[in-house]
């Protein structure tokens, strides 16, 4: 492998060295940050730009010029409801589903998956045998891509699957898990958590562990109880890990697609069907491809999401500055 | 075994086990059950046979039907142990069932066919594994073109993003020139900008680009990444200055600084992002399904959820093939683990 970038790094360095006698070392930068800033330039910030004239443009053609100017049209078409909580009262009625769907999701998601990282995280810092590898237990379904994990689930809660074969056994009976809507979403939540909550709990562990223990000692000292010092010192401390760890839950759970998709393709019906698969579904999936429908939509996700990021910039303030 | 347990129940402070030390390793055991669990019992299923794969309720180890060839026959004869009936005790194979019937021979004695209903019989099982979930994959499916797209793309994608992102960081750790900042803004205002809420946009210019299809459609619009820039320029504001300005007295060009000093000096950062570049690109699967359509460019994700519609019930494959869709990263995982977890809390993930 190296003997083959060597030479090439050689004949790279005949242009670079003449682009620096030109510019002189400091305009080198430039020469250097390039190819990264045409890159985010032309799939970052481009896409954000089109993003608003494929908004205001109706049609299915993928081409601009040819898509006819609608004004507000779709972002009407998208918001045109009598009763927001009802979507059946909504023209876009598959939007309002998913953007409540969605609300729902990330609601209960983030909520049981901060609860239980916490948890995790609380227990692996104590003073336990084989720490590293109770670790690891947790966190591997991380690494597991959103298919496989889909797949893993599904094959467990088939109709004949292990789950009902341990239900019959113990005379509660089988359900058709991934045919009822409500458990549906419900191990939509499930899964997510599952497969996510390792990568929380990593975080919030190593912030248990930069915690000083002087502080523990102290609360010995003065024969603070356990309890005592979980609720007064170690919480309390955790609290800014904990607000970086529910902002990041929340940014990747509005944008949940993969996984769940895999898992029930957004059914029964469209009991889980997510915001992003909406935006896939008018976009990409059926004809007629909507692409001014999918990108207002996309519009509206960004605009929560950019607001989550400030968030989580801020709460991250002292790493990027300098 | 006292002292065993002595052992076992003890903490590093010396004292015994409080209750709530019980709690937490109940707590633990469980974890194991849930996170292994799952995994475990995929590998199991994946060695079964399509007839087992229907067994309920099923069973933990993959069982195969003992069978045995008899004079006259071509085929195989699946073995059955009589449970009731005239024949009871006996070993027999059968030779097709009719209805509640089948008509069964004795191996030893293959000239009489006898008749007996089903349940007074039950299959004689051993233990075995079904491979074949696993050579079929190669013989009926393109599964080796899926695999190859998969790696093509994890490849190229981790090494262009590790090429064009340490360069960015080098050029904001080591040079002090005007706009850096706003160029350092524009870094961060990209993480405002995730795939998923550009995808229409960025459909248009991939397919202008002339990549709609094409697996440099899903390797190049995710090269840059704010993630790996920061992380590596982090790692290079550490390595002092002085390195490069000796190297700058022996003539050294910029670029050599570059790939000589900088390079091999940031490789524990380097290492790091590559891991999570290969777990990124491997999983991806948003994107790769908007620009790869035709299924001789599926990546290993995208076969599997096509398959998951179009094989319903043929489970057998489709569990082999999700094994093997997991078995790199758990690979890496197994190898990585210590670097995966650094990388994974310092970057706070995508």
């Amino acid at each position: 492998m190296l003997s083959l970038i060597s030479p090439l790094m050689r004949i790279v360095e005949i242009p670079m060295l003449a682009l620096q006698r030109l510019l002189g070392m400091n305009k080198l930068a430039w020469v250097f940050l390039a190819p990264n800033l045409v890159l985010f330039g032309l799939f970052a910030f481009l896409p954000v730009i089109l993003n608003f004239s494929y908004a205001t443009t109706g049609g299915d053609n993928v081409l601009l010029a040819d898509r006819p100017d609608v004004g507000l049209r779709n972002f009407v078409q998208l918001t045109d409801c009598t009763n927001h909580f009802d979507p059946n009262s909504c023209r876009e009625d598959k939007f309002w589903r998913a953007v409540w769907n969605t609300t729902w999701f990330v609601t209960l998601q983030v909520g049981f998956m901060v609860g239980f990282s916490l948890l995790t995280a609380l227990i692996l810092n104590r003073d336990i045998r084989a720490r590293g590898f109770f670790r690891a237990v947790f966190f591997f379904p991380v690494l597991l891509s959103p298919v496989v994990v889909a797949l893993i689930w599904k094959w467990i809660l088939q109709r004949e699957g292990v789950l009902n074969a341990f239900l019959d056994w113990t005379g509660a009976g089988g359900i058709n898990w991934l045919v009822d809507a409500g458990w549906a979403f419900a191990w939509s939540v499930f899964i997510s958590v599952w497969a996510h909550m390792g990568f929380y709990t990593l975080i919030l562990l190593a912030g248990l562990q930069a915690i000083p223990r002087d502080v523990y000692e102290a609360a010995i000292m003065d024969r603070a109880s356990p309890w005592r010092s979980l609720t007064r010192i170690t919480l309390p401390l955790l609290a800014p890990t904990m607000l970086v760890v529910l902002v990041l839950a929340l940014i990747k759970g509005v944008q949940t697609f993969d996984e769940v998709y895999a898992f029930t393709g957004g059914g029964p019906g469209t009991a889980t069907t997510f915001i992003i698969q909406y935006i896939y579904e008018r976009g990409f999936a059926g004809a007629p491809r909507l692409f001014g429908l999918a990108a207002a939509a996309s519009l509206l996700v960004a605009l929560v999401l950019i607001l989550l990021t400030l968030v989580q910039l801020w709460l991250n303030r002292r790493n990027v500055d300098g | 075994m006292a002292r065993v347990w002595a052992f076992l129940t003890n903490t590093r402070g010396g004292a015994r086990l409080h209750w709530t030390d019980w709690a937490s390793y109940a707590y633990l055991t469980l974890g194991i059950f849930l996170m292994f669990g799952p995994v475990v019992w995929l590998v199991m299923s994946s060695f079964k046979t399509e007839a087992d794969l229907q067994r309920y309720p099923p069973t933990f180890l993959p069982y195969q039907q003992e069978t045995v060839m008899v004079d006259g026959y071509d085929d195989p004869l699946p073995l059955f142990l009589m449970t009731g009936g005239e024949y009871e005790g006996q070993v027999l194979a059968q030779l097709r069932r009719v209805g509640l019937q089948a008509q069964m021979i004795d191996p030893e004695n293959p000239t009489e066919r006898l008749r007996v209903t089903i349940d007074q019989r039950e299959p004689v099982d051993r233990i075995a594994l079904a491979t074949e979930n696993y050579t079929d994959l190669f013989e009926r499916f393109s599964f080796l073109r899926y695999f190859w797209n998969s790696t093509f793309i994890t490849i190229m994608a981790t090494a262009l993003m590790l090429l064009v992102n340490s360069m960015a960081a080098f050029a904001l750790s080591k040079y002090e020139f005007r706009g850096r900042t706003t160029v350092l803004l524009l870094v961060i205002s990209t993480l405002m900008i995730p795939q998923t809420v550009v995808l229409v946009p960025l459909f248009l210019i991939v397919t202008e680009l002339g990549l709609f299809n094409s697996l440099w459609g899903v390797i190049i619009p995710g090269a840059a990444t704010p993630t790996g820039v920061f992380l590596l320029r982090q790692y290079m504001l550490t390595i002092p200055d002085e390195i490069l300005d000796a190297a700058r007295m022996d003539k050294a060009s910029e670029w050599k600084i570059y790939w000589r000093i900088i390079l091999p000096l940031s490789a524990p950062a380097i290492a790091v992002l590559a891991i999570l570049a290969i777990m990124w690109r491997w999983n991806d699967f948003l994107w790769p399904l908007i620009v790869l359509t035709q299924s001789e460019n599926f990546t290993l994700q995208l076969a599997l959820n096509s398959f998951q519609g179009e094989l319903q019930t043929d489970w057998s494959s489709l569990l082999a093939m999700t094994v093997l869709t997991l078995l790199p990263i758990a690979c890496v995982f197994m190898f990585l683990q210590k670097y995966i977890a650094t990388g994974i809390a310092s970057t706070g993930g995508k």
